[in-house]
């Protein structure tokens, strides 16, 4: 890919990355929302962290398949927990990462 | 509806520094392993440091560099871009309820900082109070500028720093997990939040890209709001409040 090539691919990522993030803020943020959108928007956090933590956990990368041994599954359960607990971000974010290292080295 | 707060405590930024270092943190690491990788694929600092700028979005980076690198056609790294980064469409809708009647300029300029991290934090922040269009943004730009740095360093250190130093590869799904944490009020949320979870997995060996995300999240969310609204009916019908 020559450098003029470069560009042009990464405006056009640019643009299609930028207009949907764009789009809702831009025209939801003036207008009054049904109750059943309001509804659903609240359950979208939720839902997003789930669906980005559980395949990111559950399906090891080196072999695409589900696999509740390996250290980024393990370590989870631990975190999860600290965090329900202390509701500390940086606090889970250090025993998260910690707990993840040891187990790499002693699994 | 939170919108912004006024003008109580003025003490800015200070708390949006804070409340960004997790992330930071997280995007050091993922910043510099990208940069190293773009780096091996032969992309100049210059082509790093722009496309940190132009796309800011981490798991679209990593997937365009390894489909410049197999000589990926340009439509074709555009198109599978716009699919893994489709999800944020759902991640503004949401945030949009926090930030009604903003100036469109400030919103703007918001939307181009809104990532997986940045909207997590923003979020539990807007609902927890105290917390504004002007503080999101400048968590957003501290992230963002986090992320430009790291991934320009990384693409500069190269083989020098070992990847996943200190299990800091886990520092991002570390901070999820507690802002999932922060977003389970009640049963239904936790339930649907588990179906959401499932089904990414189920649909992620499936479907290509990030589309798992989005398309797990839509499915899940509405099953809340159709369970929701039946057993309000139910209880309606029975009679007590």
């Amino acid at each position: 890919m020559s450098s003029g090539e470069y560009l042009v691919c990464i405006i056009g990522m640019g643009l299609v990355t930028y207009i949907p993030r764009w789009l809702p803020l831009f025209y939801l943020t003036d207008k009054r929302l049904p109750l059943w959108l309001v509804e659903w928007l609240t359950f979208i956090p939720a839902c997003i962290l789930s669906a980005l933590i559980f395949p990111s956990i559950i399906i090891n990368p080196d072999t695409g398949t589900v696999d509740f041994m390996h250290p980024a599954f393990l370590a989870a359960i631990p975190t999860f927990l600290f965090a329900l607990k202390t509701r500390s971000l940086g606090g889970t974010v250090i025993v998260g990462m910690s707990l993840y290292w040891l187990l790499q080295h002693f699994l | 509806m939170t919108s912004t707060n006024s003008p109580e405590k003025k003490e800015h930024n200070m708390p949006a520094f804070a409340a960004a270092w997790p992330i930071c943190l997280g995007y050091i690491a993922v910043g510099t392993a990208f940069g190293i990788l773009a780096g091996q694929a032969g992309l100049a600092l210059y082509q790093i440091a722009l496309m940190s700028c132009i796309v800011f979005a981490g798991s679209a980076q990593f997937i365009a560099v390894s489909m410049i690198s197999s000589g990926a056609s340009i439509a074709s790294i555009i198109i599978t871009t716009f699919m893994v980064n489709l999800r944020h469409l759902l991640m503004s809708s949401s945030l949009s309820l926090h930030v009604q009647g903003e100036n469109k300029l400030l919103l703007s300029l918001f939307s181009y900082g809104v990532t997986d991290e940045s909207f997590a934090v923003n979020l539990g922040k807007f609902l927890g109070g105290g917390w504004n269009i002007k503080d999101a943004l400048v968590l957003n730009q501290t992230a963002n500028a986090t992320w430009i740095a790291s991934t320009i360093i990384g693409g500069y250190a190269g083989a020098f720093i070992p990847s996943g130093a200190f299990g800091i590869d886990y520092a991002l799904t570390a901070m999820f997990l507690c802002l999932l944490v922060f977003q389970l009020r009640g049963i239904m949320i936790v339930l649907i939040s588990a179906i959401a979870g499932t089904l990414s997995v189920a649909l992620s060996l499936i479907v290509p890209g990030n589309l798992h995300v989005i398309l797990s999240s839509i499915i899940a969310a509405t099953i809340g709001v159709v369970v929701k609204s039946l057993y309000l009916r139910h209880k309606i019908n029975r009679g007590d409040k």
